[in-house]
């Protein structure tokens, strides 16, 4: 029942275009927009910011009436308790990094009774930009200057923290810079975020919910792992349909330089990324890296072995090409075969089988 | 000697005070004008835009004449002006100050609108969602992002008011203390013959000239450009 707290439905009517969202937001954690460029992810952004208008909404944040139409309700954006982080490199060039941080400060929301306030050291601490505060954003990486921009916004103390495309500005390098802080703040900030993108990497490192656009619509909306290992392949991201499993590093094998990572249906080996023991690590596991075998194979290079039951078949795009739903131990598994594979492996629903995924071909 | 006399500096503080204030008036009224030229997308903009640049190609004459016609007790700023207790314009500073603000007024305009053209939307939108109201986002991002734009507005007006020639003499007539400033001195000193005093002032005016371009130039190096 809390989940009412926030409650956003929005129309936009622009010529050609019809953008419709009616959605509840969880008190916390990111919630993901995700979907193809021109499907109205940023303009659903931007409405929640006010900097556009809708041509009908009513949007309630942290319980607080930040639009309604129909009650002739509508808070400019600098009265919303919002924090906001735009694709491209957005710092007042006639301020430092700290002078950037002073301005937010100096207009933050006031604290709300039972909500943390969040404080610009907070922000500080939390993107590791101590050693930045003198620099003017030229003197800044790309990075650098994305984590400045969060900060600040996090120095407004928000109710709610939307991010448009964060990282789309940046090269690989960067972006796999920047992707620890973001979840770093997903899993310490006690606020709400809404995060568009539409890098398949960043949906399954970062979302805990995910919400799917298509052309103004809502396709899907619900927690990631659940949508990612449902039946529905077209919420499959970037094209390729992908499981996502979710385990803890256990072990790692120094001679090998692998590392494993351990979840209820068994555990993967992949190459040593640098993670700590322990840690909680998400990890795309694409359908086409999945084989299957329907005795336990041996005299295999393929290092990841786990049992499995054929839950469905499914016809995949190509006619050649048939998806299988493999449940493992409660973790959802695609794997992409071809149709004679299957029939001549005599694939049916129940039936248990192996899975195989090449070590080398798991990455975070 | 410098044979400056005592006429000659009471047309040059006139001239300073004409052109200070000038561009105090111009900054104020600009501002908004340059702003809405940027910013608003009407269809009337760019008709607005043309009359504001009417003087950069108006002999001063016209603007002069016109000015003294609707300014005098038969024009409708006159009846304005006696209705509200002011008088008549003409020939005083205040109806100086006026036609030199009408005069000067593209000098402020256009440096203040490119600047606002180029400062886009975005700068605008941060300010908005880090919770500044438009007029504390006008005061502490617009100007300080445009302070090149607002430099210029402000060089250019003073300089092109100190060197103003047509309406004065349409406007001011050429009355000690009153209206004649120093171009208009200048014009007096050689029509009685007095080259040397006329060098003096008109070498100055040449020098002052050339500084403020100098230092125009040198604050905003792309700032500083006019268009017609």
């Amino acid at each position: 029942m809390s989940d009412a707290l926030n409650h956003i439905q929005l129309q936009l009517h622009k010529p050609g275009f019809r953008l419709e969202v009616d959605v509840q937001l969880p008190q916390q954690g990111i919630t993901v927009l995700y979907g193809p460029s021109g499907s109205g992810k940023t303009s659903v952004l931007r409405c929640l910011a006010g900097l556009e208008r809708p041509t009908q909404a009513s949007i309630r944040i942290q319980n607080l009436l930040w639009q309604d139409d129909a009650q002739g309700v509508f808070l400019p954006t600098w009265q919303r308790p919002l924090g906001y982080v735009f694709q491209e490199a957005s710092l007042l060039a006639h301020l430092d990094v700290a002078g950037n941080l002073e301005f937010a400060r100096r207009r933050a929301a006031p604290p709300r009774q039972g909500s943390p306030l969040l404080t610009p050291e907070f922000a500080v601490q939390t993107l590791g930009l101590a050693h930045l505060m003198q620099r003017r954003s030229t003197e800044l990486s790309g990075g650098e200057r994305q984590r400045v921009a969060i900060a600040r916004a996090l120095a407004t103390n928000p109710q709610l923290l939307l991010l448009d495309e964060p990282l789309a500005s940046l090269d690989a390098a960067r972006r796999q810079e920047v992707m620890p802080w973001l979840e770093r703040l997903r899993d310490e900030l006690q606020i709400p975020m809404v995060y568009v993108s539409h890098a398949a990497d960043e949906v399954t490192r970062l979302a805990d919910t995910l919400l799917v656009l298509d052309q103004g619509q809502v396709r899907a909306c619900g927690p990631l792992q659940g949508l990612m290992a449902g039946t529905d392949p077209v919420l499959h991201l970037g094209g390729d349909v992908a499981s996502l499993v979710v385990g803890q590093v256990a072990s790692h094998d120094t001679q090998w330089h692998l590392t494993e990572l351990r979840f209820a249906g068994g555990s993967f080996w992949l190459a040593d990324a640098g993670l700590v023991t322990g840690q909680t690590v998400r990890l795309r596991v694409l359908a086409r890296d999945v084989s299957i075998a329907t005795h336990k194979p041996t005299g295999i290079s393929i290092q990841n072995v786990v049992a499995c039951t054929v839950l469905d078949i499914l016809p995949d795009q190509h006619p050649a090409q048939a998806l299988v739903r493999l449940d493992c131990a409660g973790t959802g598994l695609w794997a992409r075969l071809t149709r004679r594979a299957v029939d001549q492996l005599g694939l049916q629903r129940g039936q248990p089988v192996w899975a195989q995924v090449k070590a080398m071909a798991l990455a975070r | 000697m410098i044979p400056i006399s005592a006429e000659d500096f009471g047309a040059i503080r006139l001239t300073l005070r004409l052109a200070g204030t000038t561009t105090l008036v111009l900054l104020c009224l600009a501002t908004p004008l340059a702003w809405w030229l940027a910013r608003s997308g009407s269809r009337w903009s760019p008709v607005v835009g043309a009359v504001v640049a009417l003087p950069l190609v108006l002999p001063p004459t016209v603007l002069g004449f016109y000015l003294l016609v609707s300014m005098g007790p038969q024009g409708a700023v006159g009846q304005f002006t006696q209705w509200l207790g002011a008088g008549l314009l003409p020939f005083t500073f205040s109806g100086l100050v006026v036609g030199s603000v009408l005069f000067s007024l593209p000098f402020a305009v256009q440096p203040l609108q490119n600047a606002f053209e180029q400062l886009g939307d975005r700068p605008l939108e941060v300010a908005a969602t880090l919770r500044a109201s438009p007029w504390d986002t006008f005061w502490h991002v617009v100007l300080p992002l445009c302070r090149p734009g607002f430099v210029t507005a402000a060089v250019l007006s003073f300089a092109h008011t100190v060197g103003e020639f047509g309406v004065v003499l349409m406007l001011g007539g050429n009355i000690p203390g009153a209206t004649r400033v120093v171009s208009t001195q200048i014009y007096g000193h050689v029509e009685a013959l007095e080259y040397t005093q006329a060098h003096w002032l008109a070498g100055g005016m040449v020098v002052f000239s050339f500084a403020v371009l100098l230092v125009l130039g040198w604050l905003n190096p792309r700032g500083s450009r006019l268009r017609p």
